[in-house]
């Protein structure tokens, strides 16, 4: 198997495992560039004017589909790519603006294996800026049970997201 | 609450498919990459042919993308005016007369693969509607609502599945 194909197996992960956390300085173009890669043309993504006087916050922010794919990014760098994202769930409890420093840290929190014998891992992952959670998301992640299992090959009833 | 508890309209819609729509344009892969530079997702399944061939029978797009396949363009020539993304919610906050909303939790469950060149198709089906309840926020309901995507081959793609309270400030 070359390098580009390593992945995490489900038996290298245990509950109450800690994913390494990720920071990222989020910048005006970090918030710009996410709202657009996912077509969304709202104001609030992208006018500063628009965000502060129409919508009484302190600046652009960071839109909810830009956030659900920097989660992905983050369980995908641990797992490999062979992990297969099931499930997220998210929880928006507040925004991101240019000049923070966001965090995204992450916890085993569910191992096991379902009745078509895939293997899964749920992560919680806090989104966090100076302390603040501003999103929570828990995902179901399936990773391979052995170096030659492959999720991703998984359809109709093998496949129980 | 039981079914009976809600109005015979609202009832008649539970687990019925609306405001089924195409995409405007096929999966493709600029914005893929896009997607994946923005938040610097350096994933070898997107960027890596080879790689993609021998894992997911080829290029796949993220899977977080799901919903941005239905964001139509900023400007079409001869458009009018389109359904609002969500609008069973938008109906249901005028059914009961709710002025407020807030969505309290989203959950995306993905199935097959979304692939360049997908044409993908979409509906919302109402799943529940609760009994009025008073929060911090007002008095009003509880609502979950599921957008289905489905590919060219009608296989299942993923759900998104939004959870909403529409209310009215103060009520008690």
């Amino acid at each position: 198997m070359s390098a580009a194909t390593d992945s995490l197996t489900v038996d290298q992960v245990t509950v109450g495992q800690a994913l390494p956390p990720l920071s990222c300085d989020v910048t005006a173009t970090t918030i710009v560039l996410g709202a657009l890669a996912a077509r969304d043309w709202r104001p609030m993504h992208h006018d500063h004017d628009f965000a502060v006087n129409r919508n009484g916050t302190r600046d652009i922010f960071m839109n909810t589909p830009n956030q659900a794919a920097w989660f992905e990014r983050y369980l995908t760098d641990w797992s490999g790519p062979k992990g297969r994202l099931g499930r997220m769930t998210f929880r928006m409890k507040g925004s991101v603006f240019p000049g923070d420093t966001m965090v995204l840290a992450g916890t085993v929190t569910e191992v096991g294996t379902d009745g078509a014998g895939c293997g899964w891992a749920t992560v919680d992952v806090e989104l966090t800026v100076g302390g603040d959670i501003k999103t929570t998301c828990s995902a179901r992640l399936a990773l391979p049970m052995t170096d030659d299992d492959n999720p991703w090959t998984r359809t109709g009833d093998q496949w129980q997201p | 609450m039981t079914a009976t508890d809600l109005p015979t309209d609202v009832e008649a819609l539970i687990g019925v498919g609306q405001y089924e729509q195409d995409g405007e344009f096929p999966v493709e892969r600029g914005y893929i990459w896009t997607s994946c530079a923005s938040v610097e997702n350096g994933n070898p399944l997107f960027w890596d042919d080879d790689l993609a061939a021998k894992l997911t029978g080829g290029p796949i797009a993220m899977p977080t993308m799901l919903s941005l396949w239905f964001r139509p363009h900023h400007w079409a020539p001869g458009r009018t005016e389109q359904a609002l993304p969500l609008q069973v919610h938008f109906d249901l906050k005028e059914r009961f007369d709710l002025p407020e909303a807030v969505m309290t939790d989203n959950t995306i469950v993905f199935y097959e693969p979304v692939r360049p060149g997908d044409r993908l198709r979409t509906r919302q089906v109402l799943q529940s509607v609760s009994a009025p309840k008073t929060t911090k926020l007002g008095t009003g309901r509880f609502w979950v609502i599921d957008v289905e995507y489905r590919n060219q081959d009608g296989e299942l793609v993923g759900i998104e599945s939004y959870t909403g309270f529409g209310y009215r400030r103060g009520a008690s």
